[in-house]
């Protein structure tokens, strides 16, 4: 059920004064889009510099691995996960020592290595998964431990996504209402104090002139009338205002209603298994690929399937309610039934890897903070207005992509305004609709 | 002064008739049932009362509120397990092998989360890597038949797996007389070889090969193989009645060599010229520079008259005219050793001396490549006729049906029926119960070949396999591992087919196999097809047709095949034949003179009796160019089968046309014809569509191509103040900047033989959906693309009374693929009210479905008539239940999940397959290059068996098409209708013929 009525009254209110404000409005919705727009493009900033002194090649190839293979259980900074974090660990220990490690933990422990049986000791004798890596992929994931890279990269998502979730759960005219309220708040305490300064003035000049007495009867009989509220009701201007009123606010609910039709914006519905983004991708830092293993590759971001849980969970919290329900799908050979969150109609095409891989885009631009989310709900509109306002303010990735290097001359030479996706026919219909 | 040419696309666009006029000047249909009959009195009256109208508004009213409150739960179901090879959203490609009835296509399988979606050819294939026929196209609708036999039958009850291998173990090791394997030709060497094994068990066994559409002849008198023709090398081609680019042997090879010889490269031009004699008119006919019609019961005497002329001889004794037939023998004698001449014919004694021809002519080792034969066709009618006398006599113990339904299109079909009667085990492995598989004890349904294991070789050393795409999706079982259940063996027929292999891969076994499998071909001149001169032959007799008043010919359609084996398949019903254009159907084509003679109409309902005294009820169809005398009728119709819900009711089975005479079976033998008083429209869409009396289509001939190739395409120019200019020059529109990709295609009308693969290809790319033959009756057919054929004759002056022979008795045709022009200027973008059709800064004129709201504006006002309105609701309605992708959860898998299913009410068209566009600019993009030449091309290019259609960046001055825009340019390349100045994005070359 989506949230039809709930908050009707308060935006029958909100309409009728944003009419009055609109031309404010629209500025203000164009501006913080753009905004919007703009961070979710900053391709996934590395932020802190370069502590390493390692080769940057080396590094990444590690972080990819460590990412796909590690991140599960450890992380690269002090916290421990399933494991312990491996935070300078290369000084603790010897390289060959953490390559045997790697390769079987179980071979280590069982000849007898004193530091092997205490951390297997120290960590619930949770065994560690063997992995088949040649010698130089172990160094490469070391290394890019030791640049520290993944550890400061921790803290950054936080605030940031922070910023972004601000506006969850509020539709397109709702969007705007953090700087409204502002607005109107003022504009609200301009008027009182204006109406309040004009009665005062009123009453004052009234009383001066009876006071005074000099009037005559015609005007005594102006100065002191009664309000007379029968005029009001009857007066057609007055009648005319309301009706206008009324059919302008109607017209407007009707116009706002009808557009929001299959919106789903904040829908979250409970899904079979309690699954924490929250805890997985925030806490435990894994990376959306590890599971989503198609994100940047095909048109769907994919759903994992059972066996991917099961790489972790076949040994982590084993006896959880939730990771029970894993185990009896695979026992029934049922497939697990995922409510599907964000439906696009079906004659909309979408990519993924269009946007993920090629354009550079950040998971959190259009699904928002999805490390912040116990129960995930749709974040974005999902609206065509949507897109096409990203594909409008969006420059193009094209950095290193031979696909564009013309292309970018040519619109240089030809345009003072940045490349953006749009600029390269990313608005046209045939883009999205075939 | 050259004489003009008249194109018209049909006998009432020749005479002009008021049903032809009214159709030209409206487009659409008058009146829609929308209501349909259920609408009750005041729906079908057309008018809507006051209150009906307020109580649908009401209730819209109320549906889209309550729509807006209320989402339905959509599931998002992934994996249990994925496999590692399956990415959702990616397609994988497999490579497979498409073989039916002699039409062989290597081929590459599209797959989308391991469901099959799309054929197309296999590059690496040495004898189809450009296009496949249309058949192989639509082929991947039978993997989705609904009708299919999801389990074994026992008397016709459903039976466990188990249970039929037991019974037919114990009735097999009892069986009494002689078993029979009775198959359609296997090309399979090691289905072969298990088939040997299977029966050496019994004393007395014989695998029976048997062909709806025979070449028993011409095996007879080739030992047992069908000749290595190379249509490439040949200077001068004469076919008889050989349909070698339709039907004839192997029709996806002949059709690239033939081709290779008709491409015109403008460096150095040189054409084959191509005689057709044939009785009906062909496809191959069609394409040939000189036609003459014959009967069936004059070509033995062409052949010997041919026969006689080239080995020193006289021509005589044959009807057709002597001074065309002395300009064959003189070409074909000028061209010793780059001649070729092919007869269809059964008869083993005009096979005989065709062989004689063209060893005479030097062919063998030139145009006939001695050391690959085909082996394509391996019927044997001698064999088949002697094992239904031995049926009947109660010889046969048991026998055993594969690919073969005698019942149904045997000629003798009562005889096979009768003779069953007295075989103690019949097995039939069809999938479903169809008129032979009824008569059987056990129906034991084979899996659909892209289930399946098997391993091909249509011509010596040309191996490939086939491998399953998808799991099985009945419980089916593939006819290989049954036999081996049945003979006790515990291999599977997988381990089978591998072991066979280890002689012809050398080197390291697994590696090979795997690339053999990866590739789908292998062809290192090795064979494992085990081939013997048949048995048991015919005299080798000419024999001798009687004339009669009416000859019939029973033919294969190009689109349907011979033993009906694609019936059930809407896709390929409802593609138009290529040269009659008529869909969903049989019907009698008959020339012009005898249906004037007859006083016969188009449509009328005709009482066709055969020599056998049965007779069916077909209308007429008047087909010019069909030989004076004769009639024909398609094979493969006549369902009457539940089964077989779509083929139901359509035609009438005409097998019976097919005589024994001698031994052989001939496809043709006198009927006689009645009128009666019924009338039965056929669903022709020849000139749905029309252009009107304006030129598009273009052609000249070799010799004024040779002498000045700028002069051979008439341009139109424009009177201006300042002398004629080009359309384009005077424009009231901005031109288009294109900066990054100009898309653009170029159809050559020399190359495009009108087989119909891209209109099928298209059609299964883009979920078009299938409207049924009402529907294509009131020229309502939703095919993207359509094959214009138009058939045209020398206008004469009217005086000329001695020269004028009536147009449509034998005319040239010429054949146009048509399709969205992506006009520059496009006159459908102009006229749209909501935009939602307009232009692409790629060149694409884009539609948008869900902006359209149906006003037919667009339609129109296209000069081309190539946009399709969905008059209907064609996806889940059961109305149009035969449209089977759309309307049944089986038929639905075969849907491309990239395009869009159209709903009712919008206009459509073809996109350029943007969709294929896209994906290859993301690859591009995500590899960060330029996209590659050739990397992105459209499903009807890409299905195109002769290259005719290329696709292609016209801004990149690199591509294939640049180039040949940049050739062609002044000489071959116009548009379509340039006069419009539309400026579209599809050039065609203009069609030059080599006339004697």
């Amino acid at each position: 059920m989506i949230s039809c009525i709930l908050k009707t009254q308060s935006k029958i209110l909100y309409t009728f004064l944003l009419a009055l404000v609109v031309s404010f409005g629209a500025f203000a919705q164009a501006s913080e889009q753009a905004e919007v727009a703009q961070k979710g493009v900053d391709p996934g900033a590395t932020e802190g510099a370069e502590v390493t002194t390692g080769d940057p090649a080396v590094i990444s190839a590690g972080e990819a691995l460590f990412k796909n293979n590690c991140a599960v259980c450890h992380s690269a900074g002090s916290d421990v996960i399933v494991g312990p974090g491996l935070q300078g660990v290369t000084k603790k220990r010897s390289e060959s020592w953490l390559i045997s490690w790697t390769k079987n933990s179980q071979a280590l422990i069982q000849s007898g290595d004193a530091d092997a049986v205490a951390i297997y000791n120290q960590f619930n004798k949770q065994a560690m998964p063997s992995f088949a890596f040649s010698d130089d992929e172990i160094k490469s994931i070391f290394a890019y431990i030791d640049s520290g890279k993944g550890v400061v990269s921790a803290p950054a998502a936080g605030p940031e996504g922070a910023v972004a979730g601000e506006n969850v759960g509020t539709d397109a005219i709702g969007a705007i209402g953090g700087y409204l309220d502002i607005v109107l708040v003022v504009l609200i305490i301009v008027l009182i104090v204006l109406v309040v300064t004009l009665l005062l003035i009123t009453s004052l000049l009234k009383n001066y002139l009876n006071k005074n007495r000099q009037l005559n009867e015609y005007d005594a009989e102006v100065v002191n009338q009664r309000f007379d509220f029968s005029k009001v009701y009857k007066s057609n201007a007055v009648r005319s205002l309301v009706v206008l009123i009324f059919v302008v606010v109607l017209l407007d609910l009707t116009i706002e209603k009808t557009m929001g039709i299959g919106i789903q914006q904040g829908y979250a519905p409970k899904q079979p298994i309690a699954f924490s983004h929250k805890l997985h991708a925030g806490e435990h830092q894994i990376d959306c690929n590890y599971c989503h293993t198609t994100v940047y590759e095909s048109k769907s971001a994919s759903i994992p399937s059972a066996n991917i849980c099961m790489n972790c969970h076949s040994q982590i919290k084993t006896e959880s309610a939730e990771i029970q329900k894993i185990y009896r799908a695979i026992e029934r050979n049922e497939p697990i039934q995922w409510v599907r969150i964000h439906n696009l109609p079906d004659l909309a095409y979408f990519n993924h890897s269009q946007h993920t891989q090629v354009g550079g885009v950040e998971c959190q631009t259009c699904h928002g903070p999805i490390q912040e989310m116990d129960v995930v709900y749709q974040y974005s509109p999902l609206t065509m207005g949507w897109c096409i306002d990203c594909h409008r303010e969006t420059p193009l990735n094209t950095e290193g992509n031979g696909y564009y290097d013309k292309l970018v001359e040519l619109h240089e030479s030809s345009s003072k305004g940045a490349f953006t996706v749009s600029s390269n026919g990313g608005s046209e219909c045939s883009k999205c609709h075939y | 002064m050259q004489d003009r040419i008249k194109y018209w696309k049909g006998i009432e666009e020749l005479e002009n008739t008021p049903e032809f006029e009214k159709h030209a000047h409206n487009e659409f249909p008058e009146f829609l049932p929308i209501n349909g009959a259920e609408g009750g009195e005041s729906a079908s009256s057309g008018k809507t009362h006051r209150r009906d109208f307020l109580k649908l508004l009401g209730f819209s009213m109320a549906a889209v509120s309550l729509a807006s409150c209320e989402a339905p739960v959509r599931k998002a179901i992934p994996y249990l397990n994925k496999p590692v090879d399956v990415e959702p959203g990616v397609a994988n490609w497999y490579a497979s092998t498409f073989y039916q009835g002699g039409d062989y296509n290597s081929i590459l399988v599209k797959t989308r989360e391991a469901r099959p979606i799309k054929i197309e050819p296999n590059p690496s294939s040495g004898l189809t890597p450009l296009g496949t026929s249309p058949k192989a196209q639509g082929s991947l609708l039978g993997l989705y038949d609904n009708n299919r036999l999801r389990f074994p039958l026992i008397a016709g009850k459903e039976a466990k797996w188990e249970e039929v291998d037991n019974q037919i173990k114990s009735r097999l090791a009892n069986v009494s007389g002689k078993v029979a394997f009775v198959s359609s030709t296997i090309i399979s060497p090691s289905t072969k070889k298990l088939i040997d094994e299977f029966g050496s068990r019994f004393g007395n066994f014989e695998h029976v090969t048997y062909d709806v559409n025979s070449a028993s002849g011409l095996l007879q008198a080739n030992g047992g193989v069908i000749p290595g023709y190379d249509f490439s090398k040949a200077n001068i081609i004469v076919g008889i009645n050989a349909d070698f680019l339709g039907t004839w042997v192997a029709p996806v090879p002949f059709a690239k060599q033939y081709i290779e010889t008709r491409k015109i490269n403008p460096d150095n031009p040189a054409m084959s010229r191509h005689y057709q004699f044939e009785t009906i008119l062909s496809l191959t006919g069609s394409n040939a520079d000189v036609r003459v019609p014959i009967k069936p019961s004059e070509e033995a005497a062409l052949v010997s008259a041919l026969h006689s002329a080239v080995t020193g001889g006289s021509a005589s004794g044959t009807a057709v005219d002597a001074k065309l037939l002395a300009t064959v023998v003189k070409d074909l004698q000028a061209n010793r050793g780059k001649a070729l001449v092919v007869s269809g014919s059964n008869d083993p004694g005009v096979q005989e001396l065709v062989k004689a021809i063209n060893t005479a002519l030097g062919a063998e080792g030139s145009t006939i490549d001695t050391a690959a034969p085909y082996y394509v066709k391996q019927g044997n009618d001698a064999a088949m006729l002697r094992l239904i006398e031995e049926m009947n006599a109660g010889s046969v113990g048991a026998v055993f049906f594969y690919n073969a339904n005698p019942v149904y299109n045997h000629p003798l079909a009562a005889r096979v029926a009768s003779g069953l009667q007295k075989v103690g085990l019949k097995v039939s492995f069809a999938d479903r119960v169809e008129e032979t598989a009824k008569l059987a004890d056990f129906v034991t349904p084979d899996h659909h070949y892209l289930e399946s294991w098997n391993d091909f070789e249509p011509k010596r050393g040309f191996l490939s396999i086939s491998q399953p795409v998808i799991s099985p999706i009945f419980t089916t079982r593939q006819m290989q591992d049954s036999l081996l259940v049945w003979s006790n063996q515990s291999t599977d027929f997988y381990e089978y087919m591998r072991n066979n292999w280890r002689t012809v891969i050398s080197g390291n076994f697994n590696e090979g196999w795997e690339k053999a499998v990866h590739d789908g071909v292998l062809e290192n001149g090795t064979s494992l097809l085990k081939v013997s001169a048949p048995a048991s032959t015919a005299s080798s007799a000419i024999r001798k047709i009687q004339p009669s008043a009416i000859e019939a010919v029973v033919y294969e359609k190009v689109s349907m095949g011979a033993g009906g084996e694609n019936s059930n398949n809407p896709w390929l019903q409802e593609l138009p034949d290529p040269v009659s254009k008529a869909t969903w159907g049989n019907y009698v084509a008959m020339p012009r003179q005898m249906a004037v003679d007859m006083g016969v109409k188009q449509d009328d309902v005709l009482k066709v009796t055969f020599a056998n005294n049965e007779s069916i009820e077909l209308p007429a169809l008047i087909q010019p160019g069909q030989a004076n005398g004769t009639v024909a009728i398609a094979m493969g119709f006549g369902r009457d089968l539940d089964v077989m819900p779509v083929a139901k009711g359509l035609g009438a089975s005409a097998y019976s046309i097919a005589t024994v005479n001698d031994g052989a079976v001939l496809y043709t033998s006198g009927v006689k014809l009645e009128k009666t008083n019924a009338t039965s429209p056929i669903a022709q869409t020849q000139t749905h569509h029309t252009i009107m009396d304006r030129i598009v289509v273009q052609e000249n001939s070799f010799a004024k191509y040779k002498e000045n190739p700028k002069e051979v395409t008439k341009y139109v120019r424009i009177a201006t103040h300042e002398g004629p200019a080009k359309p384009a020059a005077i424009s009231l529109w901005d031109d288009y900047e294109y900066k990054n990709h100009h898309w653009g295609m170029v159809i050559d009308l020399n190359s495009c033989i009108g087989c119909g693969a891209c209109t099928m290809s298209c059609n299964v790319e883009n979920n078009i959906p299938v409207v049924g033959k009402a529907e294509v009756l009131m020229r309502r057919e939703m095919h993207w693309m359509r094959i214009d054929r138009y058939y045209s004759a020398k206008e004469h002056e009217p005086k000329d009374y001695a020269e004028m022979e009536h147009p449509a008795d034998n005319p040239t045709v010429i054949f146009q693929p048509m399709l969205c022009q992506h006009c520059n200027h496009a006159p459908c973008e102009t006229v749209c009210p909501v935009a939602a059709t307009m232009h692409s800064s790629e060149g694409i004129n884009q539609m948008a479905y869900n902006r359209c709201v149906g006003t037919r504006y667009c339609a129109n006002n296209c000069p081309y008539k190539v946009r399709r309105f969905n008059w209907f609701a064609y996806a889940n309605n059961d109305k149009f239940g035969f449209n089977e992708p759309m309307n049944n959860d089986l038929g639905k898998m075969v849907l491309n999940p990239d395009v869009t299913v159209r709903g009712r009410g919008v206009m459509e068209k073809c996109s350029f397959c943007v969709q294929r566009v896209q994906l290859g600019k993301l690859e591009a993009k995500r590899e960060n290059r330029r996209p590659k030449d050739g990397e992105i091309v459209t499903a009807c290019a890409q299905s195109c068996p002769t290259e005719a259609i290329v696709f292609g960046d016209m801004k990149d001055p690199e591509s294939r098409i640049s180039k040949i825009l940049a050739r062609q340019q002044g000489e071959r390349a116009f548009h379509v209708l340039e006069e419009l100045n539309v400026q579209p994005n599809i050039t065609y070359l203009t069609k030059i013929r080599n006339l004697a």
